[in-house]
């Protein structure tokens, strides 16, 4: 395996414009401002953030659903841009969170399965119809649910559907937006073993988004946690679950329930809510909710510094930045 | 005497292919000021047990218990206009959703001066003062001005708050929480978790805490019990459930948590729960337990004794000795 | 991990079917079942019609006209319902006439369904621009009173049965444009439309094979409906003289032609009145029985 990224975004950006009726100005909602990261072939890349942080819009960028405002986004080296969507759309493929809207209820899963190569390939629908029946065996379904309807399937099974529809292509790049914060936990596990086993298997890259800590502990080999459209820690997720150094992330990570009755843990308290990503102040976008906040920091905007584990922060945690 | 008691409550509904059973005898006590967890995976009957006990299902639904009391009522043969007393008074409920539990058409001020009109009768002026209260006492900063706003115009979060202030506005006895954080983000649900800890420290109401959360349970709840398929598998004290549970689904729940993995690959239950089309004769929990053998298959086991946490399991785990009987 | 699945194949078979579902949830509406059985009958007669009817509808008995019904005095079993100004049959006609509405409804349905539906599809995927367009004139023809424009309409056209049912047809459009507009913007939202377009959907598949199949409920629904609307309509358009032409009978044609007899013989007028009334209500008491089966939210409890 290459050390090459299959996948690199430097300086990603998407705005929306909200608002704007009769009588408002349309105001800009940025909803990632700025992220860069690398996705290698056989990692999990995870990102993690509070709702509304901007993940589900990073994961249609990377999937080529939205164009970003800005910065740049390459595949294999060379830049993904509008006009080559329709050749490159084989390479990334996507999964999301809500496997009861994901599948099209009035398509048996066969139709489902089959379509991808309907339209990207010049196979005979026999040929079709194996590699279908090929893919559900990997994602551990049965022959006989290849002529049944979404309708009659669980929210487990809907989901490797699901895994299988995008994986029909052979993608190397999986974007997972939230695919188990749906399901049971006895049915979550199950979906998590299949991700990690394809991935062995076939080599794929995952960006794997989550809001749930304990999973992104699990699967994850570098995490990225966003803030308000920002990456404000980024590194590898032993160190970034061990040492955080974003005071945001270790709020996170305190917060987060943990399975274990009596277990002392200090709770830090986060004073406020995540502000509208309209209006986010000047300086560190955290700044109102810091329990480290300093003068410099409501002036200041932060950038993310060191590397491999960084964070944007002017007064992290568990040290400084070894630069 | 037990603050709620209930013995043996089943809930039917009529569906388009025959009947369902949403609730299957369940016992449950709870005592004042106790924290009950009640767990469970989507569809195992964890709200729809709560609503009986409110009388808040649709008719389709066919209720029936051996007991169903409240605080010295008879919730199961009360006349309505009694129940509506109770029921928002001193029994009171915060639903799943908190966006679609208030009404979009109304501010929340309007909404919970109502609720305090039409069960405590006070004044315009008291009315006001108790919702400033009630307000500041949840935790939402603001409150005079934030009575006037609507609940589009607040975060999940908030929304939240104002539903816990609605519930607990007639000081009730017992609040039942219904997957009050599971729409929200982790920080805020610790503020909410908190905030219903303390309103149980400081008015000593027993709160009965549904979710599908293990974490959760495990920093906020005493007791905790676990349905399955409509049943209530097992019940045990917090820590003890979580060091030696007894029923085999509470076991491999517990594995299948990420954070308690030791290797990449997770333990998995599997199979999925049995729905309408596939309950089966013997232990509802059979088709996926890894013990399971004939008797399991065929004979419905009864719950056993407090010792093994009232597990409804032949060969509970974590007995010192298998009890074969 | 294979085995996980194992235990789950007889459920999948156990579930009751898309067609029981719906009967079961028809049934229950018993107004609705009424109504299909009256569709059944009119459908019935629609396409046997002449080989019931007793007599030729166009035969002019001149020896009888104005018979009154068989239970009236002067009435008899040759006539049961009676005979018009000009002796044809009464029961013959309105038996023929079944014909005519039904067509009427079938073509009047098919047009303004699918010109509706092609238009919705394109208005709920164009641009914001183009669909702002037809969306307004879709407005304007719903801002005219339906039966006024269908008028002007046919006094354009000419009159006629056939330009009757087109003016009808664009009268009844803008109803089908709106509901599945509505419909394919709020299927649009779903990620099953975005997967699609992750593995390269292009636009007319996503329009016709993706999100089309899935709007179709309300719109049998209103297709339902607005049959009967139809079948009203032409009757209506009948009555003024801007129909089906005499001597076809056409149960608004045959008001019409029977309108100064009214006081004299009343059966001339009752009968195609309660033919029309029978007919559009039991439709209606049908599409509503649809409607509760098709509808997936008011499925839920
Ligand atoms: N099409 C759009 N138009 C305008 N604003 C949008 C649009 N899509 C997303 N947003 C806004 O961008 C922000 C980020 O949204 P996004 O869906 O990416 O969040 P998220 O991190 O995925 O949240 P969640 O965890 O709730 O899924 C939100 O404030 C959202 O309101
Ligand atoms: N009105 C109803 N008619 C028919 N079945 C119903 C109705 N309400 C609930 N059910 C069924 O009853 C079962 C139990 O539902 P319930 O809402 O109690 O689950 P739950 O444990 O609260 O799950 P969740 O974690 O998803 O909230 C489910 O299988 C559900 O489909
Ligand atoms: S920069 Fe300041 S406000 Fe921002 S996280 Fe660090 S300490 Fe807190
Ligand atoms: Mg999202
Ligand atoms: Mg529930």
């Amino acid at each position: 395996m290459s050390d090459a990224p299959v996948m690199q975004a430097t300086g990603l950006q998407r705005h929306y414009n909200v608002g704007g009726g009769l009588f408002q100005k349309s105001r800009v909602l940025k909803a990632v401002a700025g992220l860069d990261f690398e996705v290698h072939a056989g990692k999990t890349l995870a990102v993690v953030g509070e709702s509304g942080c901007g993940k589900s819009t990073l994961a249609r960028m990377v999937a080529m659903i939205e164009t970003p405002t800005e910065g740049s986004l390459t595949l294999d080296g060379k830049p993904v841009r509008a006009e080559d969507w329709a050749d490159l759309r084989q390479s990334v493929q996507i999964v999301f969170q809500d496997p009861y809207g994901s599948l099209n209820p009035r398509q048996r899963i066969g139709t489902i399965l089959m379509e991808p190569l309907m339209i990207n390939t010049k196979l005979s629908r026999a040929d079709r119809e194996a590699k279908a029946r090929e893919m559900l065996k990997l994602v551990g379904l049965r022959p006989e649910h290849f002529d049944r309807y979404p309708h009659m399937f669980s929210g487990g099974q809907r989901q490797r559907i699901a895994i299988a529809r995008a994986l029909m292509l052979d993608p190397k790049v999986l974007v997972l937006d939230e695919p188990v914060s749906a399901l049971d936990l006895s049915i979550q596990s199950a979906i998590l073993n299949l991700l990690l086993d394809l991935q062995e298997r076939l080599q794929l890259a995952y960006l794997f988004i989550s809001h749930d800590l304990s999973v992104v502990r699990h699967v994850a080999d570098d995490v990225i946690v966003m803030y308000l459209g920002r990456a404000v820690e980024k590194g590898p997720k032993a160190e970034v679950f061990d040492a955080p150094r974003h005071p945001y992330t270790k709020a996170l990570l305190s917060a987060t329930p943990r399975a274990e009755p009596g277990a002392e843990k200090e709770r830090i308290k986060l004073k406020g809510e995540l502000p509208s990503p309209l209006s986010i102040p000047d300086g560190c976008p955290f700044a109102p909710r810091c329990w480290k906040v300093q003068p410099k920091c409501r002036a200041e905007l932060p950038r993310l510094r060191g590397q491999p584990h960084g964070a944007a922060c002017f007064f992290p945690e568990n040290g400084t930045y070894p630069e | 005497m037990p603050l709620l008691r209930i013995r043996n409550l089943s809930v039917d509904f009529a569906t388009a292919s025959g009947a369902f059973r949403a609730v299957d005898a369940v016992d449950q006590d709870m005592e004042t000021g106790e924290i009950l967890a009640i767990v469970g995976e989507s569809g195992s009957g964890k709200s729809v047990s709560m609503l009986a006990l409110m009388g808040l299902l649709p008719w389709t639904a066919t209720v029936t218990a051996d007991e169903l009391s409240f605080d010295g009522h008879d919730l199961l043969n009360i006349a309505p206009r009694a129940r509506r007393k109770i029921v928002g008074n001193d029994l009171a409920m915060i639903f799943q959703e908190p966006m679609s539990s208030l009404n979009p058409c109304f501010t929340v001020g309007w909404q919970i001066k109502e609720a305090l009109r039409s069960h405590l009768g006070l004044n315009r002026k008291e009315r006001h003062a108790r919702a400033v209260e009630l307000f500041e006492q949840v935790g939402i900063p603001d409150p005079e001005k934030r009575l006037s706003a609507f609940p589009h115009q607040l975060s999940g979060g908030m929304n939240q708050r104002v539903m816990i202030a609605m519930a607990i506005a007639c000081k009730p006895k017992l609040l039942i929480a219904d997957e009050p954080t599971t729409a929200l983000d982790v920080t805020i649900q610790a503020q909410i978790l908190d905030l219903l800890a303390d309103l149980r420290r400081d008015t000593g109401m027993g709160l009965v805490l549904i979710t599908h959360d293990m974490g959760v349970v495990a920093e906020t709840a005493e007791r905790v019990s676990v349905q399955y398929a409509g049943q209530k598998v097992e019940e045990q004290p917090v820590g003890a459930l979580f060091a030696t549970p007894h029923h085999p689904y509470t076991g491999a729940l517990l594995d299948a948590l990420p954070e308690r993995a030791t290797e990449k690959k997770l333990p998995t239950i599997p199979g999925v729960v049995p729905g309408q089309f596939d309950r089966p004769a013997g232990c509802l929990f059979s088709p996926r337990c890894k013990f399971a053998n004939d008797k399991c298959r065929s004979t419905p086991p009864p719950p056993l004794g407090a010792d093994m946490g009232y597990a409804r399991c032949f060969y509970p785990l974590n007995a010192n000795e298998r009890i074969a009987s | 991990m294979d085995d996980a699945l194992s235990t789950e194949a007889e459920m999948v078979h156990a579930r009751p079917g898309r067609l029981r579902e719906f009967w079961f949830y028809f049934r229950e509406n018993r107004g609705a079942v009424i109504g299909l059985w009256i569709f059944a009958a009119f459908a019935f007669l629609a396409l046997f019609g002449p080989w019931i009817a007793p007599h030729d509808a166009t035969a002019q008995f001149r020896a009888d006209t104005l018979v009154p019904p068989f239970w009236q005095e002067g009435g008899s079993w040759k006539y049961i319902l009676g005979t018009d100004p000009l002796g044809r049959d009464m029961l013959s006609r309105l038996i023929v006439g079944a014909r005519y509405s039904f067509f009427v409804g079938v073509v009047v349905v098919s047009i303004a369904a699918s010109g509706g539906i092609l238009i919705g599809l394109i208005a709920g995927f164009a641009p914001q621009w183009l669909d702002s367009i037809i969306m307004r004139i879709m407005d304007i023809i719903l801002a005219f009173p339906s039966l006024l424009l269908a008028l002007v309409l046919v006094a354009i056209l000419g009159p006629s049965l056939t330009n009757a049912m087109i003016a009808i047809a664009i009268v009844l459009q803008p109803h089908y444009v709106r509901l599945t507009r509505a419909s394919v913007l709020s299927e649009k939202q779903k990620d099953y439309v975005t997967s699609a377009r992750v593995v390269g959907a292009g636009y007319l598949r996503l329009m016709f094979i993706t999100v089309l199949p899935n709007c179709l409920a309300p719109i049998i629904v209103q297709g339902a409906l607005s049959f009967s609307t139809a079948i009203l309509d032409a009757a209506a358009l009948g009555f003024l003289g801007m129909g089906a032409q005499p001597p076809t009978p056409e149960w608004g044609t045959m008001l019409a032609e029977a309108r100064e007899f009214i006081l004299r013989a009343w059966w001339v007028v009752t009968f195609p009145g309660i033919a029309i009334l029978v007919t559009v209500l039991a439709i209606n008491l049908m599409g509503d029985g649809l409607r509760d089966a098709l509808d997936p939210k008011l499925k839920r409890s």
